[in-house]
């Protein structure tokens, strides 16, 4: 069987994959491009681990072909920081202790991120509804939640 | 036992204190390794055949053709794994029968449960591993199944082992059956206790088996060499557990066995036990390659334990004054297919918060066609507690008292025991239960629709087996290696604790969780233990540093050890004319004076002690479609001392929340033939952010006196009262009485219409 070559963009950089016609975005970035920072716990949609933002929307990256992303920009969480930098998500998600285990906290951030990116100034309610694709077993979401909110208070406060 | 006897701390630099997780930097950019982010060069991905039947003889397994195929490099069977004969009794409270876990790992002469493992094939992809399962030809005779464990301990039910005969009744059975055990405590004489009752409450209840529902499905590498020498990566709870029962199991010498514990996503009790690792260092041994091994989040529900579903009674009385005279309970927990369930830990946790007279448990230790239960998070307490606590509201309401009123008036004292005979120390229940009562939470008024739940949860913490190493490098950091996986802030409280008794700031400490070549056995993350007992080892290996430097300082001085002391980071002497030496420059001395200084500690830490978790929480009822949602929840808990708050307060709320799904959605459901039919996150409902509110905290701090900071340990105990706190408030909410869970909206509504008590 033969493969696809792909042109996308990560992170800013243009990569060049091969992938068969039923291997999804997950499968190229963990296994081909060793980007594991994308975490894998359903394969179906379900658990929202493997949450990367394609062309500016936040999308399940087991439910996205690779062969679809010739031309595509992926945002992924190792892309997510400037450098050394932390986002200011990932600073918040610190400060608010919003992980435990971790495995979720990838696909939670860049999930936040997407929803921040669109609605810098949700309400407790519109966070909770925006991460209800993701799922944690560890923390009850509290201090997700607030972490969250938390980040978007200081990006605005920065940005005005 | 401990070494440290000094009384608990109350001034501190760092214990107590919010700081930031050693674990954060890496988790919150995708740089920390998990079970699947291993790679090795060469490496064959493995992937294993389940059955499809609930329960069936093996009649053949043909795999010819999948060996045949190309790409596929080896396969295994029940014939690759050695067998060994059964435990006999007396039976400790762990069951661990390499004759029932071998079986586990891969079904021998029968199929127990849908799911289990009966063949596994090694393959240069995954892509070609799945093609060649589904050439591996198995002749099954499909043989009667039986799912629920008060069924399956009746005569005349499918027997799932026939050389299984029933442990603890007289006379000894003469025919086998489902059942492995039946234990039972208590105190005092029931008939007379409940001639004393002027009400009586008579109850039944069931509860599904929910699993755990880590995100992260197990996952594993594991490579061996020519020499017979092993080396596993896996995600787990335990890896010194893991080379145990690998080494047992396959019958090596446990030294060539090295594990290496991955970074873990979530484990609850679920991954304390092996799956994969024998069958993948089988197929790593055929092949001379790398072998990795990676669970389906399917293979995660149809393969992996869940916790016990059951079935219990209750009877409970009292006296007008709340006063409660005699109480029993008794519950049937479902084993899955082989024995071994956390009966004794269900019988001690019905009533082990009261003082009643007389009272008596029993459980049933039962196996069903479902996969073997494995622990989840306090094991076999939340079923019995759900029992107890929705009995004990019931009578309060009867004689109309208050709910908490009744728990302060049967609550356990210092110097009391628990029902399975341990006697308590310092507790914190009054603590807990004043709390509770006078919080903003059980002032507020409800809502219409809305209903309020209380319950008390109990939990009896481990200590147990830790191996420490502290290293001092030279530039005055500290290396602390611990033999436990952090699945709960563990890296950070070790920091804590060792930052704290060296007095010096907590980069100065970098915390890691060593191999098992590395260090002296280390029992589970599991329990409650961890910062307990781990905790122990580190403060000894501290403290053992610190008496080299103090040492150290006497030499460099030329003055008696015995007039130095440590304060602060640094030695000093009361003596005049010496100037105080810092860590760092007592660590750069010490390859020059003497040599490298290290402190180790390997311990079996006892006197973790009891700790209670009381939960008030609102629901709100949609009588239309039954649907609940917890509208406002808080946790009153004693954790001895909060170490990490931040982390101590997530544990709280994580399994608060756990508790919410246990109560409200989370079942298996399987079809009459017995395969499951919900094996995957859309239709095996856990809560999601939209499902919960904030889960307010209050961290009660009754310091626990065998520990030099007050550690209880606070992992299990918010999980203990929360499905039945969740069930009360919807009993309340719509004024019927539930009879099983999870309360979920069909349910509920059947039982607003009045069309069954949620049975």
């Amino acid at each position: 069987m033969s493969k696809h070559l792909v042109t996308a963009t990560i992170n800013g950089d243009e990569v060049d994959f091969t992938c068969h016609a039923d291997q999804t975005l997950l499968e190229v970035l963990r296994e081909d491009l060793q980007m594991t920072g994308t975490k894998n716990g359903c394969g179906s949609g379900d658990c929202g681990a493997c949450t990367v933002i394609l062309n500016g929307r936040p999308v399940n990256a087991c439910l996205v072909l690779g062969a679809e992303l010739d031309g595509a920009k992926i945002e992924t969480i190792e892309g997510m920081g400037k450098g050394n930098e932390l986002h200011p998500l990932q600073q918040k998600f610190l400060d608010h202790a919003a992980l435990q285990c971790g495995i979720c906290t990838p696909g939670f951030l860049t999930m936040a991120k997407a929803l921040l990116d669109r609605n810098p100034d949700p309400t407790e309610t519109e966070v909770r509804f925006a991460l209800a694709g993701n799922l944690c077993r560890c923390t009850g979401y509290d201090k997700i939640v607030r972490a969250v909110i938390d980040a978007a208070a200081d990006m605005r406060a920065n940005q005005s | 036992m401990n070494e440290i006897k000094d009384a608990p701390k109350t001034n501190f630099k760092w214990v107590g204190h919010r700081t930031r997780r050693p674990d954060g930097p890496d988790k919150v950019t995708g740089r920390a390794r998990y079970g699947d982010d291993m790679v090795l060069p060469g490496m064959l991905i493995g992937k294993v055949l389940r059955s499809p039947h609930a329960h069936a003889k093996i009649l053949s397994i043909d795999t010819s053709k999948a060996e045949k195929l190309k790409g596929v490099k080896a396969v295994v069977t029940h014939k690759d794994i050695p067998d060994h004969p059964t435990i006999q009794p007396p039976y400790g409270p762990m069951i661990s029968d390499m004759h029932d876990v071998s079986r586990n790992v891969m079904a021998r002469e029968k199929v127990l449960y849908d799911g289990h493992p009966v063949a596994a094939v090694a393959a240069t992809s995954e892509r070609i591993a799945r093609q060649a399962l589904k050439l591996i030809k198995v002749e099954y005779k499909v043989l009667p199944h039986v799912m629920d464990p008060y069924d399956a301990a009746q005569p005349g039910a499918p027997v799932l082992h026939d050389d299984l005969f029933t442990h603890g009744i007289k006379p000894a059975p003469k025919k086998p059956s489902n059942v492995f055990r039946v234990v039972s405590t208590g105190r005092g004489d029931l008939e007379k206790g409940f001639a004393k009752a002027d009400v009586i409450v008579e109850r039944e209840f069931r509860t599904q088996p929910v699993h755990q529902g880590y995100i992260e499905p197990q996952a594993l590498v594991v490579t061996t060499s020519e020499d017979g020498a092993v080396e596993i990566w896996t995600t787990t709870q335990g890896h010194f557990v893991i080379r145990a029962l690998c080494a047992r199991i396959l019958k090596m010498d446990m030294a060539k066995i090295r594990v290496t514990a991955s970074e873990i996503g979530g484990g609850f009790g679920g991954k304390n036990n092996i799956y994969a690792e024998p069958v993948a260092i089988r197929l790593s041994q055929k092949t001379g390659r790398p072998v990795r091994m990676v669970m389906t989040r399917r293979e995660v529900f149809r393969g992996t334990g869940p916790a016990s579903g059951t079935y219990s009674t209750i009877k409970m009385g009292a006296k007008k004054d709340g006063t409660i005279t005699a109480a029993e309970g008794v519950i049937y927990n479902q084993a899955g297919a082989f024995k071994g369930s956390p009966v004794m830990r269900s019988i001690d946790s019905f009533f082990s918060s009261y003082t009643i007279p007389n009272a008596k448990t029993t459980a049933y230790d039962v196996c069903v066609n479902r996969p073997k239960v494995a622990a989840y998070r306090a094991p076999g307490a939340p079923m019995a507690c759900l029992a107890a606590e929705m009995a004990i509201n019931e009578l309060a309401e009867k004689i109309g008292m208050d709910p908490i009123d009744m728990r302060m008036k049967n609550a356990v004292q210092d110097g009391g025991q628990s029902l399975a005979g341990v006697k308590y120390g310092r507790i914190g229940l009054n603590e807990v239960l004043t709390r509770a009562k006078n919080s903003v939470h059980y002032k507020s008024k409800l809502g219409p629709n809305q209903g309020r739940g209380f319950a008390l949860g109990y939990w009896m913490h481990g200590g147990g087996l830790s191996s420490v190493s502290a290293n001092l490098l030279d530039d005055g950091t500290v290396a602390i290696a611990t033999g436990n996986p952090d699945i709960g802030g563990s890296r950070s409280s070790m920091r804590v604790m060792a930052a704290e008794e060296l007095g010096v700031e907590l980069e100065t400490i970098k915390p890691i969780v060593a191999d098992t070549g590395s260090m002296g056995y280390s029992h589970l993350t599991a329990g409650s233990r961890t910062t307990f007992a781990t905790g122990l080892a580190v403060i000894n290996s501290v403290r053992e540093i610190i008496e080299k430097l103090r040492a150290l300082a006497a030499k460099k001085w030329e003055i008696p050890v015995e007039d130095v002391t440590w304060e602060a980071g640094q030695a000093v002497t009361q003596r005049s004319g010496f100037e105080a030496l810092t860590l760092k420059q007592l660590a750069g001395m010490a390859t020059k004076m003497g040599g490298p200084i290290a402190g180790h500690s390997e311990i079996n830490a006892g006197g973790a002690g009891a700790a209670f978790s009381a939960q008030i929480v609102d629901v709100e009822v949609d009588p239309e479609t039954g649907f609940v949602s917890p509208t406002r929840y808080t946790v009153i808990q004693d954790v001895g001392r909060a170490i990490s708050p931040d982390y101590v307060e997530g544990q709280m709320q994580g399994g608060a929340v756990q508790g919410i799904g246990w109560a409200l959605n989370e079942e298996y459901i399987y079809d009459d033939k017995g395969r499951l039919q919900n094996a995957g996150f859309l239709d095996y409902r856990m809560p999601v952010a939209s499902d919960v509110p904030m889960i307010d905290t209050i961290v009660v701090e009754v310091p626990n006196p065998n520990h030099p900071y007050g550690v209880r340990g606070v992992g299990e105990p918010p999980i203990v009262p929360a499905p039945a706190a969740v069930a009360n408030a919807v009993e309340n909410a719509i004024g019927v009485k539930a009879a099983s869970l999870p309360l979920s909206p069909p349910k509920v509504l059947a039982m607003i219409e009045g069309k069954s008590g949620g049975d």
